[in-house]
């Protein structure tokens, strides 16, 4: 019978060629699918941008979405102080070529306002929970669209496209609602909101694959480019204000790129000399590592440190 | 062996990582396994993510890391699909997880679905949205009381292909007469519940037989490889054979000096197509127009097929909005307030006569009352039991919904899209019941009668 179900197969596939839609195109349609769902049920979305790769592809596709019509929904950013500069040129660049308000929430502005303790280590990437949680208590957030992929981390795997936060900001994977037929149910109590991630199928492959189709631009340090770092943990960061190096690490110059950008103080760059979205692609395609364990302090800290942080109301 | 079923990791697969040339012309499909701890299925799972280079060499590591602690001689594949923190202590699996993986040919998204604890919600709902399923059995043991449950679940759910993957063909000497009496036995079941296409393969996923490479072991099986079956299959049914059904999402009116009056209505069209030109009906109101336009970003199209994501103009300014549905008019929906369903119970706390919900169907939402709870399904007998008194947590079966409003909705069985509801707790939000208008296993239930 199997041999029977091949022929028929390739004969439905010939068939059906320019019916059945790309993964790519498939993709952007359940994306497109998510934005609007948002949209008619909720009142307050908002946007989490950072300028970096996951978040410029999620905001492509909610232009997509509405178009001809404005982004209904504007943008927000979690600042830890410590971002490339590069990548928050590209940020203001982009949210004023769309003409849409970026409200910034400052990681910095919490520590002087004494809500919030560096920590010894220096990395802020854990402090953003408490400025994005009262970001969107001020804002009146209903819904927060993060960029998020299912593919990065294990906790992540089993996360909702729509995913009920309580009036802390916590997530309890133990409350999560079945998703069902894509019928998201984004219904919540006063207090409480939902925080909706579009690209949840998506793997780090497809979002180059996307950004190569779709000619989008993205900050230049995902790129090889010469860069001052200096060796930690097995990572090379970044020299710069925000604590690196220490008198031990020594700073040298590398052709190196970004492979996910955060926090300089716990993202890490790769030896690389793909200059061009083909050269990434074929990169990440031959990568015996995934992105964040190449490139994120933050997840090393422990078996469950993303967990924990998405319990507490973390991206 | 439960869920410390180890597994040789060999590095010199024959599957080469996914070249990124072929990687642009892919399609996507979407798959639910089933399966309990027993049968091996987190091995299967690790061994499809493993062998298609889907796991990286510091996901490798860290289960490597964890197999040793826990004293292991061999790294756990099984440790490749635990997520949480309370899964990994307790040993257990507590939710559906997705897992990606890709070949030249198709990329994967993979519902991962825990075999034991509130097994119905979980692999229904991670069936709701496959188009395969691949139910596991071991090949020692045959066709048992969850192999009938994880088969009927996707027939009730209306899963076009399932896959019935004999494991542990190692244990049985490779023997072909007992893939042969399972499958036929598994095929008899399945076909009478009305799947329409089933396909067994023998394999064992400890040693890697027929999961992705070939099996030097079954030179008497000429049928494919797992992986090359999941890359044959077609992805979706014809669209063009289907009618259209187009649920309203949102009204795109820019009011922007370059397009002061254009209005369109933005969804993505769940079943069937639609061709500028077309008459479509607007339910559940009744009005035809005609569709003027099919909107993308990328430009306007002539025409477009589930499952893309389009914005619609129409000839008449007629009042359309969200919740409405935008339905071939030569086959449209069935407008009722009167709804008739089979759902499988998804809150803690049971569903009685009389209860009032949300019902939500496409993008429509309205209020309802449970009018009467009717039959109960056993999904391993396949059973029916007339006049229950309550449904709980992950029972399956038949009730009569009263709305407050009419909806436009079609049967499951034909229509997957179309028939699909939800039931949603008004106060708190939390999703009730997953449904399907009709009785999707009805004329397909060798185990029981329908009763009156």
């Amino acid at each position: 019978m199997s041999a029977v179900t091949a022929d028929r197969t390739s004969e439905q596939a010939r068939d059906l060629a320019g019916v059945a839609l790309s993964q790519l195109d498939d993709l952007e349609s359940e994306a497109i699918h998510i934005f609007r769902e948002v949209v008619g049920e909720l009142e307050r979305p908002v946007l989490l941008f950072s300028g970096g790769k996951d978040s410029i592809v999620m905001l492509h596709l909610a232009v997509k979405a509405f178009w001809p019509a404005p982004v209904p929904f504007p943008l927000l950013h979690v600042d830890t102080g410590h971002n490339f500069p590069e990548v928050l040129a590209h940020r203001d660049a982009t949210a004023e070529r769309l003409g849409l308000r970026l409200l910034v929430a400052s990681v910095q502005d919490a520590i002087d306002a004494g809500k919030l303790r560096e920590r010894p280590d220096g990395t802020r990437n854990p402090l953003q929970t408490v400025p994005l949680l009262e970001a969107i208590e001020e804002g009146r957030f209903d819904a927060v669209f993060g960029g998020g992929r299912r593919d990065e981390e294990k906790a992540r795997a089993k996360e909702r496209v729509f995913s009920l936060r309580d009036e802390f900001g916590a997530w309890d994977p133990r409350r999560q609602r079945p998703e069902l037929w894509g019928l998201y149910n984004g219904r919540h109590r006063p207090g409480e909101h939902v925080r909706v991630f579009p690209l949840s199928n998506w793997t780090e492959m497809d979002v180059w694959l996307y950004i190569e189709r779709e000619g989008i631009d993205l900050p230049s340090i995902y790129y090889a480019h010469e860069r001052d770092v200096f060796s930690r943990d097995g990572m090379w960061l970044t020299a710069g204000d925000w604590g690196g190096p220490k008198p031990h690490e020594t700073v040298e110059r590398r052709q190196v790129r970004y492979r996910t950008v955060g926090d300089m103080s716990c993202t890490g760059a790769v030896d690389s000399d793909a200059a061009t979205v083909a050269d990434v692609i074929a990169e990440v395609a031959g990568s015996r590592l995934t992105e964040r364990g190449a490139t994120r302090a933050d997840d090393r800290m422990s078996e469950a440190a993303m967990e924990d942080r998405k319990r507490e109301g973390y991206f | 062996m439960g869920t410390t079923t180890t597994a040789p990791l060999r590095t010199g697969s024959a599957q080469e990582s996914v070249q990124a040339g072929a990687a642009r012309a892919r399609d996507l499909l979407r798959l639910a396994t089933a399966g309990s701890v027993d049968d091996g299925k987190s091995t299967l799972v690790g061994r499809l993510l493993h062998d298609t280079k889907s796991v990286l060499a510091d996901q490798l590591a860290a289960v490597e890391r964890v197999s040793a602690e826990r004293g292991l001689a061999a790294a756990d594949l099984a440790l490749l699909t635990d997520g949480l923190r309370a899964e990994r202590e307790q040993g257990i699996t507590i939710d559906v997880a997705y897992r990606y993986f890709a070949t030249d040919r198709r990329a994967f998204v993979l519902a991962d679905t825990p075999g034991h604890v509130q097994y119905t919600r979980n692999m229904v709902t991670g069936a709701s949205t496959a188009q395969l399923a691949v139910v596991l059995l071991d090949a020692r043991k045959g066709v048992l009381e969850q192999t009938r449950r994880h088969v009927s679940v996707a027939a009730l759910l209306r899963v076009p292909h399932v896959v019935l993957a004999v494991n542990k063909m190692d244990l049985v000497g490779y023997d072909e007469a007992t893939f042969r009496t399972h499958a036929g036995a598994f095929a008899e079941l399945a076909t009478g519940l009305g799947v329409e296409d089933v396909t067994a393969i023998p394999l064992s996923a400890l040693a890697g037989d027929n999961v992705v490479e070939r099996s030097a072991a079954m030179p008497w099986y000429d049928g494919p490889t797992l992986l090359e079956h999941l890359e044959a299959v077609p992805v979706e049914r014809d669209p063009r054979t289907e009618p259209l059904r187009f649920p309203v999402q949102v009204v795109i009116r820019p009011q922007t000096p370059d397009f002061p009056d254009y209005r369109g209505y933005a969804g993505r069209i769940e079943q069937g197509g639609v061709a500028v030109g077309d008459t479509v009906v607007v339910q559940p109101a009744g009005r035809t127009t005609t569709v003027v336009g099919i909107d993308t970003a990328d430009g306007p199209l002539d025409a477009a097929w589930a499952p893309r994501s389009v914005t619609l103009r129409l000839a008449d300014d007629i009042d359309i909005s969200r919740g409405d549905l935008l339905a071939d008019a030569t086959r449209p929906a069935t407008v009722t307030q009167d709804l008739s369903g089979t759902v499988c119970w998804l809150g803690d706390t049971p569903a009685a006569p009389r209860q009032r919900v949300l019902v939500r169907t496409g993008t429509r939402t309205v209020r309802a009352m449970i009018r009467s709870l009717d039959e109960g399904l056993d999904v391993t007998t396949l059973e029916r039991h007339p006049a229950p008194t309550s449904f709980a947590l992950n029972d399956i079966g038949r009730l009569t919904l009263r709305l407050a409003e009419p909806v436009a909705v079609d049967e499951y069985a034909t229509l997957r899209h179309g028939g699909a509801f939800l039931l949603v707790d008004e106060a708190d939000g939390m999703t009730l019941a997953a449904g399907m208008v009709g009785d999707p296993l009805a004329g397909g239930c060798p185990g029981g009668r329908p009763s009156a």
